[in-house]
């Protein structure tokens, strides 16, 4: 095999670009869920329900936050000079990010090991803080990410926009994992979440129009813009049937959607506010076509991975695990 | 820069933050790495004896692995956004060789581990036998996995193969030019045996530490005797290896680092018949940074040093005055003396137990007890001093001849900023070392859980 030029003549950059965005895309998913787990938590007043949306992501957590860890890597790997570059101007940003998730995972961990009230206050406090601040902190990220100048109302924008979103794939995800009552309220906050996260998404998409030159209004602005709306309907819909693994279904699409709509607003720019075209931003090609092979053969036997875990503890959460 | 000012020079503060963020991380991924192999070792046990001790084993150490886990992974997701946010300039000419091994780590490591403990930590009751094996021994190889790789990308930046100097977008950057020379570096090798073998060693000092807490207090049953006989033979194997190993391993910095080498040594001038100081101290207290500089006292072996990098005592040693720039070398020479003095008691605590078992009076000899107790922390002490060598040694270089240190820092960074997310680092750390501590030492004092009862094996 001829190392030296890309395999099969595929446009490496714009593959790898593409595939960035989708790692994001599934940290987004299914951490994402986490994240609203967390944020739900915060309703939540007796034990036995807080334990179980605690039992309901106990064993996914960890494996969902590895995505944001390959996200990292293969910007790193791929774009080194975006990577640094998003990272370094964006320094206070990305800490915040990080200092939420640090809460966000050790207070689960760290809460059951005593068993008094004031110990379990203080983690529930430090694990909603962690699991809504980090989806509201990298929306803010991603906004500084797209634009070309940091604009804080749009920061904000997309911050609530994500934070709604995790909102809607954690209830979406508790309705799998909870049974009668506890399950009602989850359809509720579905019911609720989806229209609320179309809505602030529709502003977001409005602001963006008339401050920046983005492409918003272009034609893929608005088929994704359309693809959101309708998912959210979805979702709602799935909400009153009720259709749980039909929302949860929808909750990632809308993921992927959102996603999509932030790469596309940048492409071909990897980092807008710096000018850096994803073709002058990649490394050469021998090592584009090592990731490439490293990846093909990697992210199927993940993905065995990840059906494994999801179908050894399927169904209801509380009982067995 | 202005005469005076609250905050840190950048450059400086980057430095104690990644250091900082590097020292504590590197705790977790040792327990967790040291302690994996124990645990495949018991759940094999639990399945092929179904004896009720094992089962124990298997639970009581399987707590402390899943907070342990959890902590190495909250603190090491920020090392690898570090690279980014702090060391940009370093990132950006760096990242085409030394992305690769840390995106491949995340996919052939993390997920593999953090996947299956998902299974081992919560799923006894849901997988067969041979599914919860399987996946003790998977979060085993994830943990071991993620060492190749990370180890792969340090030791390109201690010894840089495979690659030449470009200009992309600007910048001067390192371009692949050959993978094999890049990534099967001859580096790897010693410091992956180096790093897992002390891994292991230190968490059987640690288990031995607690089991002779509670043999000590007296409410030593069957658990405690068997964590102390267990980690006891691995103590006893794997110290004297790494004292072998490591002695190899000087020969080889010697050969690929010599700046290094002699700084761990603290030799100026090039010499042959090189003594090994085993201390030496100043004249006074402004040459403390150079142990060697007009010494009043030193002790050392005659030609040892020169023995260390070649067998013989003839080899040159090429002294620090040769090279451009210096690391700090006091503590490049002393890190590498305590480690090794540390190294050389692990042994005597292996062959004291050996002997005391022998004797039929492994549980009674109190002193012993002490010792272990005094020493169940030491390990982990000697792989950071050992850290401390490879990373400090190599200063001013952060690529060993490609890059220094000074010019990896993001250039655009502030000194307001450098200076609040250390304080923010060190504030958190410590919280987090201190909470750890606390959540283990209660999980000790509780000791082994009760395997009568069928309850409490997920939450």
């Amino acid at each position: 095999m001829n190392l030296e030029t890309p395999l099969w003549g595929l446009p490496l950059p714009e593959i790898w670009f593409t595939a960035v965005f989708f790692v994001l895309a599934m940290f987004l998913f299914l951490d994402g869920f986490d994240f609203g787990v967390g944020a739900i938590y915060a309703t939540r007043k007796n034990e036995e329900e807080k334990e179980t949306l605690l039992a309901a992501i106990g064993p996914f957590w960890d494996g969902n936050e590895v995505w944001l860890v390959v996200f990292g890597g293969s910007l790193f790997a791929v774009f080194p000079g975006a990577y640094a570059g998003i990272l370094s101007r964006n320094y206070l940003l990305v800490f915040g990010v990080l200092a939420a998730l640090i809460l966000r995972g050790l207070a689960p961990e760290f809460r059951e090991q005593r068993s008094d009230p004031v110990w379990r206050n203080l983690w529930d406090k430090v694990f909603v803080t962690g699991s809504a601040g980090t989806p509201f902190l990298l929306g803010a990220f991603l906004a500084n990410w797209v634009l070309p100048q940091p604009d804080f109302l749009a920061g904000t924008l997309t911050g609530l926009t994500l934070l709604l979103l995790t909102v809607v794939e954690g209830a979406a995800f508790l309705t799998i994992k909870t049974r009668d009552d506890l399950q009602r309220e989850m359809l509720g906050y579905m019911r609720r979440a989806a229209p609320a996260y179309a809505a602030v998404f529709l502003v977001l998409i409005i602001y963006l129009s008339l401050t920046t030159d983005a492409g918003v209004v272009g034609v893929g602005g608005l088929a994704a813009t359309g693809t959101i709306l309708l998912l959210s309907l979805t979702v709602y819909a799935a909400a009153g049937r009720p259709h749980p693994y039909a929302a949860f279904v929808s909750s990632a699409a809308m993921t992927f959607t959102f996603v999509g709509v932030f790469a596309y607003l940048m492409y071909p720019h990897i980092d807008p506010a710096a000018g850096l075209l994803v073709r002058d931003a990649a490394v050469s090609t021998l090592p584009l076509n090592l990731m490439t092979i490293a990846s093909a053969f990697l992210l199927p036997v993940v993905l065995l991975y990840f059906a494994v875990l999801y179908s050894v503890f399927s169904g209801p959460a509380g009982q067995g695990y | 820069m202005e005469a005076t000012t609250l905050f840190l020079d950048p450059t400086l503060a980057s430095r104690i933050q990644f250091a900082l963020t590097a020292i504590v991380h590197i705790i977790f991924p040792v327990i967790s790495m040291g302690l994996a192999p124990f645990l495949v070792y018991f759940t094999w046990k639990e399945i092929r004896t179904d004896q009720g001790i094992y089962v124990q084993l298997r639970k009581f150490w399987l707590k402390i692995f899943a907070v342990t886990f959890v902590v190495g992974t909250v603190t090491g997701l920020v090392l690898e956004f570090e690279f980014g946010t702090n060391f940009a300039a370093f990132s950006t000419a760096s990242g085409e060789i030394l992305g690769g091994p840390l995106a491949v780590e995340g996919m052939m490591a993390f997920f593999l581990e953090a996947t299956f403990l998902g299974i081992f930590v919560f799923g006894r009751e849901r997988v067969s036998d041979a599914v919860y094996f399987l996946s003790a021994v998977l979060v085993a190889l994830g943990s071991w996995l993620s060492a190749v790789w990370i180890l792969i990308a340090n030791s390109w930046m201690q010894n840089p193969r495979g690659y030449e100097i470009v200009t992309r977008n600007g910048a001067d950057v390192v371009q692949l030019v050959d993978p094999v020379a890049a990534y099967w570096n001859p580096r790897f090798h010693w410091m992956f045996v180096h790093m897992q073998n002390s891994a292991v060693l230190s968490v059987s000092l640690l288990m031995l530490g607690i089991s002779a807490y509670h043999v000590r207090k007296g409410d030593a049953g069957e658990f405690w005797r068997k964590s102390f006989k267990i980690a006891l033979v691995v103590l006893a194997v794997t110290a004297p290896f790494q004292a072998l190993h490591g002695d190899a391993y000087a020969r080889h910095i010697y050969e690929t680092q010599p700046q290094k080498f002699a700084a761990m040594e603290a030799v100026w001038e090039t010499d042959t018949y090189v003594p090994e100081y085993i201390v030496a101290f100043p004249t006074d207290l402004n040459d403390l940074l150079d142990p060697r500089a007009k010494q009043i006292f030193g002790f050392g072996i005659p030609g040892g040093a020169s023995w260390l990098a070649g067998y013989d005592p003839q080899t040159t040693i090429k002294g620090l005055n040769e090279f451009e720039g210096s690391p700090p070398v006091a503590i490049v020479f002393w890190s590498f003396r305590l480690m090794v003095a540390m190294g050389f008691w692990f042994i005597v605590l292996g062959f004291w137990g050996l002997y005391r078992w022998w004797t039929g009076e492994l549980f009674r000899d109190r002193l012993y007890h002490q010792s272990l107790m005094l020493s169940g922390a030491m390990g982990i002490l000697a792989v950071e001093l050992g850290w401390i060598v490879t990373e400090v040694g190599r200063q001013p270089w952060t690529i060993t001849g490609v890059m220094k240190t000074a010019d990896a820092v993001t250039p655009s960074l502030s000194s307001g900023e450098a200076t609040l997310t250390l304080l923010g680092f060190v504030l958190a750390y410590t919280a987090i070392l201190a909470v750890y501590l606390y959540v283990v030492r209660r999980i000790v004092a509780a000791g082994p859980p009760d395997v009568e009862s069928k309850e409490g094996e997920g939450s």
